[in-house]
């Protein structure tokens, strides 16, 4: 189906079918999104809060909650590799892979899921970036920077090019918006929660390796332009994931500002993965709920919320450095007897 | 055994030869120290060892095998200058550094009380047991150093190659270091050490290799103190630049 500019966003992708998935695991995911869905509602209707009796607010929750397991989960490794910057530029790219989509939509009159061809376009421009950096032996800001402008470019005239029922609905790709998380995007997002936690769980150590001290893990054997490669399609999978409620243009700060928060507070990276994680939660929960609320748009929401978290832990942060500093004096000054 | 050969070695990164027709060897249990002028080529070298770079003529060798297919990575412990600079603000333990050395030896698999045990045990051997739960970045120079050294411990190295690691350590703890890799190579630890400090390197290790794109001198300390190596190699660099400049 084609959208309109009379059919509502939320009508023009809520009908969208998963193409390429077998129904069994289509059903059992469909299962669980009706006992979250059942869940909420009981809650909703014991406590008497408002926004948990709509639908469309479970599924947001639901999507919000697994987001803010796998953005920061990425994004820790990314920001200690000084690589921040790399979520925007595939975000911009996905949204060239939204304009794709929305175009063979039109011309085509088939049904895929924007959010599908995003997912093979970021991943593409993934690939793109990792090997721009293995010619060139260094990430730098200007191939991300040609990169980014070009996916947002290429989405911009594709959209242009076949203006009228798709500028509509554009907003939600740009800004995201909860209203517009349907079942079958929630089963995307489950997919790619699934494939980015599965592969971080099995690959967990050869990253942290590659992350501190990129030289040593290769003299330790490992094949590191591969790892940076799992990394960087990983990335493209959580940006296109998360850009649902955060829409292109913010979904890298989920990637980004939990983790520095986190690394203000942490001594472990352990510590800084579950700190960033519960950061991210915090962001997105009480983001979601104020949107609802105050109906202000998700994406900017959170990341405000991200943001108040990341001050609130730079200052404790601080409160706790100037503690262990009085801690050290002692410690440095048993050390130098030891020595 | 032999641990590294270095066979008519020449390697550039581009037209002209940074390593030029070197040879030599090391054998098990040796502490080779290596010299030269900044720009000598000793970084590049240890490279070559390592098999990170393919040498553009000649043979380079670990423990017999071909170093850029070599597979017992486990084997090699590397220790290069200080690495925290690129991450500074990187939250992680001293021994969440050290478990490093372990996971060549795991793999895939999960890390064991066996890899935790083993962790432990070179946090004691270089002695900053009671710093493991430290974020590395809140350790002196010397103290980081001592960590890296661990990892390798942890990873149950036979040869360790160390890339200046004295840069930017504090005086006081560059003579507890150097007595560290002492003991090491007393329990049979083979040391490859690329040292800037030529009078550290005289005096604490066996062997001196004194190089300028070309091998200049191997040999022992004593050797090298007698002969006029130094001059040449550190002269003629002098002389290269002065010829380089318009």
């Amino acid at each position: 189906m084609t959208p309109s500019p009379t059919t509502l966003p939320t009508a023009g992708v809520d009908s969208v079918s998963v193409p390429g998935v077998t129904s069994v695991p289509t059903d059992a995911l469909g299962w669980l999104i009706d006992r979250w869905s059942d869940l909420l509602s009981a809650v909703g209707n014991a406590t008497g809060i408002e926004m948990l009796q709509y639908g469309f607010m479970h599924r947001a929750f639901l999507v919000g909650i697994l987001i803010a397991v796998m953005a920061p989960l990425i994004g820790t490794f990314l920001v200690h590799r000084q690589l921040a910057l790399i979520g925007d530029a595939l975000a911009h790219t996905a949204f060239a892979g939204v304009a794709v989509g929305l175009f063979v939509n039109a011309v085509l009159d088939v049904g895929v899921s924007p959010y599908l061809t995003a997912v093979v376009v970021a991943m593409i421009a993934a690939l793109a970036i990792e090997l721009i950096s293995e010619v060139t032996d260094a990430y730098n800001d200007v191939s991300m920077a040609i990169v980014l402008s070009t996916g947002f470019a290429l989405g911009a005239v594709l959209i242009s090019l076949n203006a009228g029922g798709l500028a509509v609905g554009i907003n939600q790709y740009l800004f995201g918006n909860l209203a517009t998380v349907s079942r079958s995007n929630a089963m995307i997002l489950i997919g790619l929660f699934l494939v980015v936690t599965l592969v971080v769980g099995v690959t967990y150590k050869q990253l942290l390796y590659v992350t501190f001290d990129e030289t040593a893990a290769r003299v330790a054997g490992l094949n590191v332009p591969w790892y940076n490669r799992v990394m960087t399609m990983l990335t493209a999978m959580v940006v296109v994931g998360a850009m649902q409620i955060m829409g292109v243009i913010l979904v890298a700060a989920m990637l980004v500002v939990p983790v520095a928060g986190a690394a203000q507070l942490a001594r472990s990276f352990r510590e800084a993965l579950l700190a960033s994680i519960i950061l991210a939660e915090l962001a997105v929960l009480v983001g979601i709920t104020l949107s609802f609320q105050y109906e202000a748009t998700a994406g900017g929401t959170i990341v405000l919320v991200a943001v108040a978290l990341y001050v609130g832990a730079v200052l404790l942060g601080k409160v706790q450095s100037s503690r262990e500093t009085v801690g050290d004096i002692h410690a440095s000054a048993e050390e130098r007897t030891a020595d | 055994m032999t641990h590294i050969t270095v066979e008519d070695v020449s390697f550039g990164y581009t037209a002209s030869p940074v390593v030029q027709d070197m040879t030599f060897s090391v054998e098990e249990g040796e502490y080779v120290g290596v010299i030269g002028p900044n720009g000598s080529g000793k970084s590049t070298l240890l490279q070559l060892i390592l098999g990170l770079y393919a040498p553009d003529q000649g043979i380079v060798e670990l423990f017999g095998r071909p170093s850029r297919a070599f597979v017992d990575r486990d084997r090699v412990g590397y220790v290069a200058q200080d690495v925290t600079e690129n991450t500074k603000e990187m939250p992680i333990t001293v021994a969440e550094v050290v478990l490093m050395g372990r996971f060549p030896h795991v793999g895939f698999g999960r890390v064991g009380s066996d890899d935790r045990e083993r962790t432990r045990e070179a946090l004691r051997t270089v002695g900053i047991d009671h710093l493991a739960e430290r974020k590395i970045t809140k350790l002196s120079g010397g103290q980081r150093q001592r960590a890296y050294i661990a990892r390798a411990l942890a990873g149950e190295a036979d040869l360790l190659v160390l890339d200046e690691p004295t840069v930017g350590v504090d005086a006081e703890s560059v003579g507890a270091f150097f007595d560290l890799l002492d003991g090491l190579n007393d329990d049979g630890m083979t040391i490859l050490l690329v040292e800037h400090d030529v009078e550290a390197v005289l005096e604490h290790t066996d062997r001196v290799l004194c190089l300028n794109r070309e091998l200049y001198f191997d040999g022992p300390p004593a050797e090298f103190a007698d002969s006029d190596a130094l001059e040449r190699a550190y002269g003629i660099n002098t002389r290269q630049r002065e010829g380089a400049t318009p």
